[in-house]
């Protein structure tokens, strides 16, 4: 038995939202609730039950989405608090943010500064540690030309072979060729720093918490080592290494070594330059992903708007029709 | 609007010329741009900056 008629009506402008007219509103409010095609955007209590699935739930499926809530949030808040308390604990200091000139979002590497640091690298800190992982045509186009960079390559003796007659000989070094080792291998580097590892630098900054904030920390951090800290032979005092006690000594000091641009070689002005060296070998892709930063949130924000546009234009029809109910018999 | 709807959109044919062309164009516009804004924003630091003083 029919009890009257529904009878749906649209604006002729279809591209654009008009909001609805307060007749309009009032027909809806009777049916479904006045605020549910209304643009204030705010759905209050009530039309959320409206529209909420969770109606159709069990109570065991509510017992069970609740429980699984709660141990989800208890295990996230034990997480976070598992890791503030390994921030307090331990009797390192942790190193504090540095200015550095690559900090911002779309900031590049100080690239000036990296050609320092290679210098600081090579006459410092090689001595000790390796750099497996990075190659003399790495530096090509990043610190150096391609003739500087053969230039430093043919410094170094690198051993090759079999020839045709079937010996190994050693032959000025490549492009080709990556940085070489101060120690043939790990024990040979035990052995002569009194049982500790130089680590290898190719990825340091990656591979210690803290990143260039550390090694900039560590380097220009010996002090005194104060009462009641007790160091064996060969240990210096570090309070930025974990546990404070490091092997190396330190190496950075005023002038320790003269810079081919002229840069006064200050402790701090070394241990930069070398701490932005580690970083763009840790990161060689640094200044790409900067770069691709800025196309990345460019063609988003353009698409942001098109999405937008569409939606508004999709959603014009629904928000401008009107609903009108006329009963059977008045 | 109705002149481009009628030269460029109207026919399957040249709406796919017309999609092709504007992307030539718009990816360029946007590489030229995106790169001149990283370029400006860090002048000074980069290579191309510092190169010539070593060529």
């Amino acid at each position: 038995m029919s009890i009257g008629q529904f009878r749906i009506f649209f604006h002729p402008t279809k591209s654009r939202v008009v909001p609805p007219i307060a007749t309009m509103a009032a027909n809806l409010g009777r049916i479904c609730g006045s605020k549910l095609l209304g643009t204030s955007g705010v759905v209050g209590f009530q039309q959320a039950k409206q529209l909420s699935t969770a109606r159709a739930w069990t109570n065991g499926q509510k017992k069970l989405i609740a429980s699984v809530g709660a141990v989800a949030g208890g295990l996230g808040a034990l997480l976070f608090a598992l890791e503030s308390s390994v921030e307090a604990s331990g009797t390192e200091v942790h190193p504090p943010a540095m200015p550095w000139s690559h900090r911002g979002i779309i900031s590049s590497l100080d690239h000036q500064s990296i050609r320092r640091g290679y210098e600081v690298y090579k006459q410092v800190c090689s001595a000790c540690h390796s750099m497996r992982y990075i190659a003399y045509r790495n530096l090509v186009g990043v610190s150096h030309t391609e003739a500087e960079a053969k230039a430093e390559a043919e410094e170094i003796m690198v051993r090759d072979g079999p020839d045709d007659t079937g010996n190994y000989y050693t032959r000025p070094g490549k492009l080709s060729d990556y940085f070489p080792s101060p120690y043939p291998n790990e024990e040979a580097a035990r052995a002569a720093n009194n049982g500790a590892y130089p680590p290898d630098l190719s990825y340091i900054v990656s591979a210690r918490k803290g990143g260039e904030d550390y090694v900039f920390s560590l380097l220009t951090g010996y002090y005194d080592a104060p009462a009641g800290v007790v160091l064996r032979d060969g240990q210096y005092f570090n309070p930025y290494f974990p546990g404070g006690a490091i092997s190396m000594s330190q190496v950075l000091y005023n002038e320790v070594i003269e810079y081919s641009d002229g840069t006064p070689p200050t402790t701090s002005q070394l241990a930069k330059d070398v701490a932005t060296f580690l970083k763009w070998t840790s990161e060689p892709e640094h200044d790409d992903r900067k770069q691709l930063t800025i196309k990345a949130f460019g063609i988003l924000a353009f698409l942001g708007v098109i999405a937008y546009y569409i939606k508004r234009h999709k959603w014009s029809t629904l928000k401008s029709r009107k609903i009108v109910f006329t009963p059977k018999d008045k | 609007m109705k002149a481009i709807y009628n030269t460029l959109f109207k026919r399957t044919s040249t709406y796919a010329v017309g999609i092709m062309a504007s992307v030539f164009f718009f990816e360029r516009a946007f590489e030229v741009g995106s790169t001149t804004l990283f370029e400006s924003v860090n002048k000074g630091k980069l290579w191309k900056d510092i190169k010539g003083k070593y060529e």
